[in-house]
């Protein structure tokens, strides 16, 4: 019973791990903030839940499983304030850089 | 070779690597994010070799507040000119360091087989000098006043070394208030930028605050008996209290108020009225009474992690106006 239990765990842990890598791929190949953003979260969230998934099947104690949720819990708001907190910013900096293009644009047509 | 080994050889790797990035990245951000990513992994490695103490310590202030120190100091610098030159000088001096020290670890390894020890997960207690220093600390914890081995060296057998520590980073924030006044006021746009906090981000650091305090508390606390201390929970709170001024939920705090100076020295100061107290009436510098050992140590450190927080906060978010009055 234990050894399958164990083995779950590892599935679990490689599944989390192989999250993580496909997430740091996203970040270096993807194009813009956004879908960058959005592979680093997405799989930040899911893969370290399954690693906390995994290390709390293999500990086998209840209070540690409870430990390493509320850890999960914790990055997984935080994941999620930060990404919306740099999508917006950059949002932000976005329509800056639109409204200062049309300004100069408007500037151009006058001066012609 | 075994499997154990594995992970250290990776995490020395991955040292090496980030040390050299942040030495030669072509740009001040890469050099910055990869000087933080550098303090993470000392941190692991700490972790790896058994020293929580130093990893939470190395985690907070090395890599988070550091991180964040270098990112202020890189906004107020002018944008950057053109890259370092100096190339082969560099190239030379790196590769005779790396001699150096690679001739140092080779000798150390051949004279005295405890790191091999290390390595393989044997105890290096074995080994005749290095096996001192842990008994003599392990004969007199009886002695010291708390249970855990590090808290008695930082507290009580090098107590001196502890109290320099808390001077150093006083100096470190006279250093900063000397040098503000003749930053330009350019940084006044971003701090409005900030002014205008999102709700999500003001929810956050709502629940953040109570929580990071709650945890300096705890590790505050619990470095009587275990990993944690002064500065890490100093640490914590210095980061609530950043999180809380970039949010603009805490006012401005201003050098010229009493409480916030007293709050800046006092840890320093109750360290040295011990040292001078045991000087004058006990058995010398720094050397407690052994029944009166534990007291001692714990006001010493809730008040060094008063003016740990407050110093650092100060580092990270002071305001030229607040902090030069």
């Amino acid at each position: 019973m234990s050894g399958l239990v164990v083995i779950v765990a590892w599935i679990f842990m490689i599944a989390g791990t192989v999250f993580f890598v496909t997430g740091a791929l996203g970040l270096l190949r993807f194009p813009d903030v956004y879908s960058r953003l959005h592979a680093v979260t997405k799989t930040d969230t899911l893969g370290l839940g399954l690693l906390t998934l995994g290390l709390a099947l293999k500990s086998g104690s209840p209070g540690t499983a409870l430990l390493l949720f509320v850890i999960w819990l914790l990055v997984l708001a935080s994941g999620a304030v930060n990404c919306q907190l740099l999508a917006r910013y950059n949002l932000e900096l976005e329509a800056r850089a639109a409204d200062t293009d049309e300004l100069n644009r408007q500037g151009g047509n006058h001066d012609v | 070779m075994t499997f154990e080994l594995m992970p250290d050889i990776i995490l020395s790797t991955l040292l090496l690597l980030m040390a050299w990035g942040a030495l030669y990245a072509p740009t001040r951000h890469d050099a910055m994010a990869l000087f933080v990513a550098f303090g993470l992994v000392v941190a692991l490695i700490w972790a790896r070799l058994g020293a929580p103490d130093l990893a939470l310590a190395e985690a907070a202030i090395g890599a988070g507040l550091t991180g964040v120190l270098l990112l202020q100091a890189a906004r107020l610098l002018p944008a950057e000119s053109a890259s370092t030159e100096h190339r082969p000088l560099w190239f030379r001096s790196s590769l005779l360091f790396l001699l150096v020290t690679t001739a140092m670890f080779a000798s150390m390894i051949l004279n005295n087989n405890s790191l091999q020890l290390a390595g393989s997960g044997i105890s290096a207690n074995v080994t005749a000098d290095s096996a001192s220093l842990p008994e003599m600390v392990a004969a007199a914890m009886g002695d010291s006043g708390v249970g855990h081995p590090v808290t008695a060296v930082l507290l009580n057998f090098r107590a001196w070394d502890t109290l320099l520590e808390l001077l150093v980073l006083l100096l470190a924030l006279t250093g900063v208030r000397q040098l503000y006044p003749g930053v330009n006021r350019n940084q006044q746009a971003v701090a409005n930028t900030i002014e205008q906090t999102w709700p999500l981000l003001l929810a956050w650091a709502r629940f953040l605050a109570p929580l990071l305090v709650l945890t300096g508390g705890y590790l505050l606390w619990r470095g009587a008996d275990g990993a944690g201390g002064a500065f890490q929970a100093g640490a914590m709170l210095a980061a609530a209290a950043v999180i809380l001024r970039l949010t603009g939920l805490l006012p401005g705090l201003s050098w010229s108020s009493l409480l916030l100076r007293l709050a800046v020295n006092i840890g320093a100061l109750v360290f040295l009225s011990v040292a001078l107290a045991t000087l004058m009436f006990g058995d010398g510098w720094l050397v407690y009474p052994v029944q009166w050992a534990g007291a001692l140590i714990v006001a010493i450190e809730v008040f060094a992690t008063l003016s740990i927080a407050v110093t650092l906060s100060l580092l990270v978010v002071g305001e030229p106006e607040e902090l030069s009055a």
